[in-house]
């Protein structure tokens, strides 16, 4: 009987093909919009580390205090070099790590390559186990190579590429802005988007990081900080490296591991204690305030779902929306046009029922051409989107066959919505009335 | 013309111009919006920069060895020398951050006394030295510019807070609204006051973020030599005309002079053409996914418009023909249609309207948009009054082409 309907659909399709053609492409391109926005939306708005999400947290600490906050802006979003470096001391979470983004330069071992920038993280040994990161070869470093401020270093497998030709670098020396580092790992493709624990620093969405080294290494041969550097107030601050590293200048981003509800209510209270502990040594003349945030809610916070993306997706739900209304109204006219049909298939015993689902039968079909033209439209979308987003938020949307599905679904699902009203309608005819009309 | 009759008419196909009222108010409400939207970012885009901007280009320049303060003052001076000795280079200068460049150098608090809590304004600072006014083309328009020995050395972390400064009329104005800013001071995140030795027209920052809009253009030069571990900006003016040449000459000669640096490959040296493409790139992406949006949203009105109206006269032929057999001309016919969708806009521009300031409220709180003025709303209402009519025009031409005899016709 369905293969009755959709044939019936069909003839009555093509009878008016510019009607058609209108509805089709009506719903080809509010879906095409809203998949094509939609896809940007979900490449930044992802969870990076889906099953580790709930157990890490970056802490805050009010380092200002309220004068710092009169104009509307916040508690930094790092932690300076004194704090961070006190929180690592005390080590009272299950991981712990402190990481600031670094650039150096690289001179190739082979006299005729051009030196290259490079850029990296300096960072602890719980980095590698707490965010999950696979190596291809070797391993990271330990908590000893961190206390002897270790000359290693972790490449990535791109570098590892560049420089050895993908062979098994470990034990290899790589030369860092006039330093020697030995190679202890070489880090598999790992390069998790949004990248959590810098944005911060960067808009998340980055190339991949070239290497890993140890911070208090990195700290030693005086690197500066690649990212931002956030001061406040007009306080002296002592010259040089070290005045920079005891200033209350707030730069290190940093992020713990607590497997449980207790590990993060006793890490709250302890972070808690810590700011009372300034305090009353002088260093803060306020109320003390720090804050703990998962890394949903730390994305949530530092806003890494650019607005314009948002404001497009919202925007081109709103044109989905007006699609679909056009074609509520142009089915409705269709199909109440057919009343005398109707009228005639009632009086020789078609049922409501069946009435209502000819005509859906009808509505699929537009439905599914309109999913047709959609998937095209999302497809040129797609193509086209590094128009409208940054370069690298654009490079991210792509078209693989879940949101070809999805597309597809979309405008199927729409389309029977849309489709329900006039339907309705056209089963509700009274055939007695269309038959004396007539 | 009788609205009367018309909106008994319309009672009978009370779905159909309830569908036709929505999209309209729907449509109202999305374009209004986008329309905003579209021009503010163009008004961004639109903001001088104060610069030779057709002749100025950049080149970040990074050292390949690990030089202390004196030696990256001395190769910067040697490298600067090298640029200006070029032939299509009209001068050079160097700096840790630049107009549009949206990254390097800092934004600073700016105070007027130095215990103040809240500040007066934020200006990106600049580090420049006695060419940096000439090398951009930057429009001094009081006081003078940096002398050669008011410029200082800085490292990475120093703390060189100079004693004179060449700030934007901008930030003039906002500091010492009465004009008389030239040869005061103010504090900048320290304790040493700064004295304005002079005043350039426009200079934009460097940073244009949405945190940034209320100091548009607010920002300031500072005496200081770059001498930073990391790297610097060579900023580069060519002589009229010789800007691809001077672009190909310039890292050459840098790489003659000295090899142990890097110029990234991909967006080392840029046209300040380039720049300001990187720095308004999401501005012009919004624009243009609106302009789409609008366009696109636009066209499905009003064929929503054109197929409904069709399927309407189609359905009235018969009353058509009654009413022209009793004596209505076609232009009675053609008013009606014209007239019956006139009303309907009208309906759909009144909850169109509380749409569109409900969507802009809601854009305001969530993404800091902006309240729109009353004229969108204004042009966007009659946009659509005459996109309805236009639409509804061919079929309403239709239908008053409908011959008299059509009465006679069973439908």
């Amino acid at each position: 009987m369905l293969a009755y309907y959709l044939r019936l659909g069909l003839h009555s399709l093509r009878r008016n093909p510019i009607l058609t053609a209108l509805m089709v492409m009506a719903v080809g391109f509010g879906v095409a919009s809203s998949m094509t926005t939609y896809a940007v939306f979900r490449a930044v708005s992802g969870n990076p580390l889906p099953d580790k999400s709930t157990q890490l947290f970056a802490p805050q600490i009010d380092v200002w205090g309220p004068d710092s906050r009169a104009r509307g802006r916040d508690i930094p979003d790092a932690l300076t070099y004194k704090d961070a470096t006190a929180l690592m001391h005390e080590h009272k979470a299950a991981r712990q790590t402190a990481i600031y983004p670094v650039g150096f330069t690289l001179v190739p071992r082979d006299a005729a390559r051009e030196p290259f920038a490079v850029s990296g993280y300096a960072a602890y040994a719980d980095f590698f186990p707490m965010f999950e990161v696979p190596f291809l070869y070797g391993s990271g470093w330990n908590a000893a190579q961190d206390e002897a401020r270790a000359t290693v270093v972790v490449i990535s497998s791109k570098l590892n590429q560049q420089l050895f030709g993908g062979a098994n670098s470990v034990g290899q020396t790589v030369h860092l802005d006039d330093h020697d580092y030995q190679v202890i790992g070489v880090a598999a493709d790992w390069n998790p988007r949004p990248r959590f624990y810098d944005v911060n620093n960067s808009s998340g969405f980055t190339d991949p990081p070239d290497f890993f080294l140890p911070f208090t290494r990195a700290i030693d041969t005086q690197t500066e900080t690649a990212g931002n550097d956030n001061c406040f107030g007009s306080g002296g601050r002592k010259p040089g490296f070290d005045g920079w590293l005891q200033s209350e200048c707030a730069w290190v981003s940093y992020w713990v591991e607590l497997p449980d509800a207790a590990a993060v209510r006793a890490y709250r209270s302890y972070l808690l204690g810590y700011a009372d502990e300034q305090r009353q040594a002088g260093r803060f003349h306020w109320p003390s305030y720090v804050t703990l945030r998962n890394l949903t809610e730390w994305m949530d916070y530092e806003r890494v779902v650019p607005p314009e993306t948002r404001i497009s997706l919202v925007l081109s739900l709103g044109f989905l929306l007006v699609c679909l209304v056009n074609t509520v109204g142009l089915m409705l006219a269709k199909f109440m046009r057919r009343a005398g049909e109707i009228g005639v298939r009632r009086a020789l015993g078609a049922s409501r029922r069946e009435i209502w689902l000819q005509y859906l039968a009808e509505a699929a079909i537009v439905g599914v051409s309109g999913g047709l033209a959609g998937v095209m439209l999302t497809g040129l979308g797609v193509l086209g989107v590094g128009l409208v987003f940054e370069p690298d938020i654009a490079r991210l949307a792509h078209i693989n066959l879940g949101l070809v599905g999805l597309t597809l679904l979309c405008s199927l699902v729409a389309t029977l919505g849309a489709a329900f009203y006039p339907t309705w309608r056209a089963s509700r005819v009274q055939p007695a009335w269309q038959l004396k009309s007539h | 013309m009788h609205i009367q009759p018309i909106l008994a008419a319309l009672r009978k196909h009370k779905a159909g111009t309830l569908l036709i009222a929505l999209q309209i108010a729907l449509t109202l409400a999305i374009v209004c919006n986008a329309l905003f939207i579209i021009h503010q970012r163009l008004a961004h885009i639109a903001e001088p920069t104060g610069v030779d901007e057709s002749n100025v280009f950049v080149i970040e320049n990074m050292w390949g060895e690990q030089y202390n303060k004196q030696q990256a003052a001395a190769n910067v001076e040697q490298d600067l020398a090298t640029l200006r000795n070029l032939p299509a280079v009209q001068d050079a200068t160097q700096s840790d951050s630049y107009p549009l460049s949206t990254v390097g150098g800092s934004d600073n608090f700016i105070t007027l006394k130095v215990d103040q809590v809240e500040p007066t304004t934020d200006a990106t600072v600049y580090s420049g030295d006695e060419h940096f006014l000439h090398t951009l083309g930057l429009k001094l328009i009081a006081g003078r510019d940096f002398r050669a020995d008011e410029v200082k050395d800085a490292g990475q972390r120093d703390v060189v807070v100079p004693p004179v400064t060449i700030i934007s009329k901008a930030m003039a104005d906002k500091l010492y609204p009465n004009g008389d800013a030239l040869g005061k001071s103010f504090y900048s995140m320290s304790s040493t006051p700064v004295t304005i030795v002079g005043i350039v027209e426009t200079m934009q920052r460097s940073r244009l973020g949405a945190w940034a809009i209320p100091y548009a253009e607010q920002s300031m030069v500072w005496p200081i030599r770059d001498a930073s571990p990391l790297g610097v900006f060579y900023i580069v003016r060519a002589k009229p005309g010789q800007l691809a040449a001077a672009m190909q000459e310039a890292p050459k000669a840098l790489y003659a002079a000295n090899r142990m640096r890097i110029i990234n490959p991909k967006d080392g040296l840029m046209s300040f053409a380039q720049v300001r493409r990187r720095a308004y790139d999401s501005d012009r992406g919004m624009a243009i996914l609106m302009g789409i949006i609008c366009v696109v949203l636009l066209a499905i009105t009003g064929a929503g418009i054109v197929g409904l109206t069709s399927f309407w006269v189609g359905q009235r032929r018969r009353q058509i023909g009654v009413r022209r057999a009793l004596g209505a001309t076609h232009r009675d016919i053609l008013h009606y249609f014209l007239t019956e969708n006139l009303l309907i806009s009208v309906g759909g521009i009144g909850v169109g309207i509380v749409l569109t300031f409900g969507l802009n409220l809601w854009l305001v709180t969530r993404f800091e948009l902006g309240i729109m003025p009353l004229t969108y709303v204004l042009s966007g209402v009659v946009l659509l009054i005459v996109l309805g009519q236009g639409a509804v025009f061919a079929p309403a031409l239709r239908a008053s082409r409908v011959p008299p005899v059509e009465a006679t016709r069973p439908a």
